[in-house]
């Protein structure tokens, strides 16, 4: 170890010389890493270090998908979310597409109706006008099968450069109807976890495009807008405790950040956590894990045990749902974690993801 | 999925753990040698299966973890310069050099890129004529052909402006050392399947006979393992010491000719720098000098960079299955894989960053039992 390193000897305590002899303290970076995008540790440590100590008040500090708020006797929720994929158009879709059904999707997750959005580009120098059109166009087709408007804009052009083709970021609100609760906090144990379908089908479509992977089949992105199946399942199950879709940072996260913030433990089944062939395959090629990959259009939801089967035949009844699952339960034991039972019958803790998922060398 | 969930069959692991209960008398150490198989184990909850008698430690075999300091330290002075382009595995990203590591380069500015496969920086160094394209080749023998291949074809079509790290190491030297060692307490090995893939196992059956140790050539499914480890322990318990092939449906005792002869055009053996465990004579592959217009050590003038590593670091002793993860007292506390204090926390196949990932919390919960 080369004695001029700054961060060596900063540690005390019994272990400081032993962590003084190790090669390689790194303690902090000291500037944004793409990690700190991920939706993983890395996310959270951002938010909770530097962005919530700023901004804290009661609304946002449950760091929900949206928050919820009264005004003259009505709830709403309100939600923004940025889009920066890249590239811009994928199979099964593209930026405009995932812009609308993103921000969408935050606010059904609080139990909402969304209702109006905005729009906000950030165009990069030298784009082709008719890639914005159809990335346009692409965004009212969105907004007009997921029943809501957009009512407001700006549009802004950078050097060429300094952005990527085009940045949109949306802004949504809904409304909530009376006797709906749902917030991470409320997971009890006791409750049952259901997923709405097969895992990992985004992330792998983008990977597979932009790594330049050459499957025999194409994988399509799953983006779909989910406010009209929470609808169907608010139908069928008023006291749902908990929704979240599961982008960024895969079902891993989020159900790892819903156990944190609840105070409860899980217990997953690997068997029946739903995967398609061609997704289980590529993420073996690519050494990924699929419990971390992103997804679009699919949904997490945990209610109380008896009403799981009901609300589970409701998911299957509508399209974006068929293939839902139970896929485990809420537990007291192990507090914030969330273990699953593996295949070949043993236990392994499963985590938030850190930093970005790299692929493995062999 | 085909040829993969017959491997992950909850029955036919039951059946394999209960045929190792049943033959099992005494305790037993055996180590695999890959990160590959310490993920497996570490992932499917293994290591939990098995009885206490038999006790799993990691070996050496995650080839991001035993790259050297140096190496890592002379990737970035290279990466850092503003005429290259660096591609390397996913996983080298984050591991910490003496200063930083290629995420913090690369959002200073620095053009790094993530390939699958070397082949893919031909066609980066094509595209790119104004700048020089740097592999980071580093591995076991699994990955020597593909990043041969690279250099090969780089040679035959004339591209100029590519070049390779590299710190290439091989299995069998490694495991020599762990064996010499008088702090060994490997009984039984499971073999490195795929580096067996490319070279075959007959040069493990020397080993084998000098240090009296059976080998079992294993694979990387759940079953893979456990067969393995059932076929070690049998050994053991019957007191023999042979080569024995549990991955016949990939590995054939002479390897992979064809590769074996493109890696000998490519390279020759050297001596390398573990981390963790320091210089082993014979344990690497470097370029030929015929090939040296692709070296990049020294194209880039890096040769003087020499980071010297302490002799202790608990890292090392992981790497040689001395210790264990949760032996060090930094393990899951100061160190973690958003903060690595050593490098078997940074990869996946890492044993540190593998326990973190899938069995902190019964290590915690065993420990609370305990208390």
């Amino acid at each position: 170890m080369n004695a001029t390193n700054p961060t060596s000897g900063t540690l005390n305590g019994d272990t400081g010389a032993l962590l003084g002899a190790c090669p390689l303290p790194i303690t902090n970076y000291k500037e944004i890493v793409l990690a700190h995008g991920s939706g993983g540790k890395l996310s959270q440590q951002l938010i909770q270090g530097i962005v919530l100590p700023r901004f804290r008040n009661g609304l946002l500090e449950p760091l929900h998908d949206g928050a919820v708020f009264m005004l003259n006797g009505a709830r709403f929720a309100f939600s923004t979310d940025s889009y920066v994929v890249s590239p811009i158009f994928f199979p099964g879709g593209d930026i405009g597409k995932l812009a609308v059904h993103g921000t969408v999707n935050d606010l059904a997750m609080c139990g909402a109706r969304p209702l109006y959005l905005s729009a906000g580009f950030i165009l990069e120098e030298g784009m082709p006008m008719r890639d914005f059109a159809r990335v346009v166009e692409s965004m009212g087709e969105a907004a007009a099968s997921a029943g809501v408007a957009f009512i407001t804009g700006d549009t802004k052009v950078v050097d060429r450069g300094k952005a990527d083709g085009i940045f949109i970021n949306t802004s949504g609100i809904g409304i909530v109807p009376e006797g709906v609760a749902i917030a991470p906090a409320r997971a009890r144990p006791g409750d049952k976890i259901l997923l709405s379908g097969q895992i990992a089908v985004h992330g792998i479509a983008i990977m597979s495009v932009r790594e330049g992977l050459e499957f025999e089949t194409e994988i399509a992105s799953d983006s779909a807008p989910l406010n009209g199946l929470v609808e169907a399942m608010l139908a069928a199950c008023g006291d749902i405790h908990v929704l979240r879709d599961p982008t960024r940072g895969g079902i891993s996260s989020a159900l790892t950040e819903i156990a944190q913030s609840a105070g409860v433990g899980m217990v997953l089944d690997e068997a029946r956590i739903p995967i398609g062939e061609e997704v289980k395959g590529a993420c073996e090629i690519l050494g990924l894990d699929p419990l971390y990959v992103a997804n679009e259009g699919k949904l997490l939801a945990i209610v109380p045990s008896n009403d799981a089967e009901r609300l589970l035949a409701a998911m299957r009844a509508h399209p974006l749902g068929r293939e839902a699952a139970i896929i485990g339960e809420v537990t007291s034991d192990h507090a914030a974690f969330v273990l699953m039972k593996t295949r070949v019958g043993g236990t392994r803790v499963v985590e938030m993801l850190s930093g970005e998922q790299l692929p493995r060398i062999c | 999925m085909k040829y993969l969930d017959e491997y992950r069959n909850e029955e036919l692991a039951k059946k394999i753990v209960g045929e190792i209960r049943r033959t099992v008398t005494q305790p037993w150490v055996l180590m695999e040698v890959c990160g590959g198989q310490t993920h497996t184990i570490v992932k499917y909850g293994i290591d939990h299966l098995l009885p206490p008698e038999v006790e799993l430690v990691h070996g050496p075999g995650c080839p991001v973890c035993v790259t050297s300091l140096e190496m890592i330290d002379k990737a970035h002075a290279i990466a850092r310069r503003p005429d290259v382009i660096f591609c390397s595995f996913g996983d080298m990203l984050r591991v910490p050099g003496s200063e930083s590591d290629l995420l913090v380069l690369k959002s200073r500015g620095a053009d790094i890129r993530v390939v699958y496969s070397p082949i893919d920086c031909l066609k980066i160094a094509r595209a790119n004529p104004g700048k020089k394209v740097v592999f980071f080749a580093i591995g076991f023998e699994t990955t020597a052909p593909a990043n041969a291949m690279a250099v090969w074809q780089a040679a035959q079509q004339g591209i100029r402006n590519f070049s390779v790290l590299v710190s290439h190491v091989l299995v069998p030297p490694a495991m020599a050392a762990i064996l010499q060692s008088p702090l060994n307490r490997v009984q039984g090995f499971l073999g490195p399947g795929h580096v067996c893939t490319v070279m075959g196992y007959h040069e493990y059956e020397p080993l084998a006979e000098r240090f009296h140790v059976p080998i079992v050539i294993t694979g990387f499914e759940p079953l893979d393992i456990l067969e393995g480890t059932l076929m070690t322990v049998r050994q053991l318990e019957n007191g023999t010491h042979e080569v024995q092939n549990q991955y016949p449906r990939v590995v054939q005792r002479e390897g992979n000719r064809v590769a074996q002869d493109l890696v000998n055009k490519v390279f020759e053996v050297c001596d390398r720098k573990w981390r963790g465990i320091g210089s082993i004579p014979k344990s690497g592959y470097r370029l030929r000098d015929e090939m040296r217009e692709h070296d990049a050590e020294q194209l880039f003038d890096v040769m003087e960079i020499n980071t010297c590593e302490p002799e202790i670091c608990i890292s090392g002793l992981v790497l040689r299955g001395v210790k264990k993860p949760h032996d060090c007292p930094a393990f899951g506390r100061q160190c973690t894989p958003e903060h690595p204090l050593g490098a078997t926390m940074v990869s996946a196949e890492g044993a540190c960053a593998a326990y973190y990932a899938y069995g902190r919390h019964l290590q915690t919960a065993s420990s609370a039992a305990v208390a």
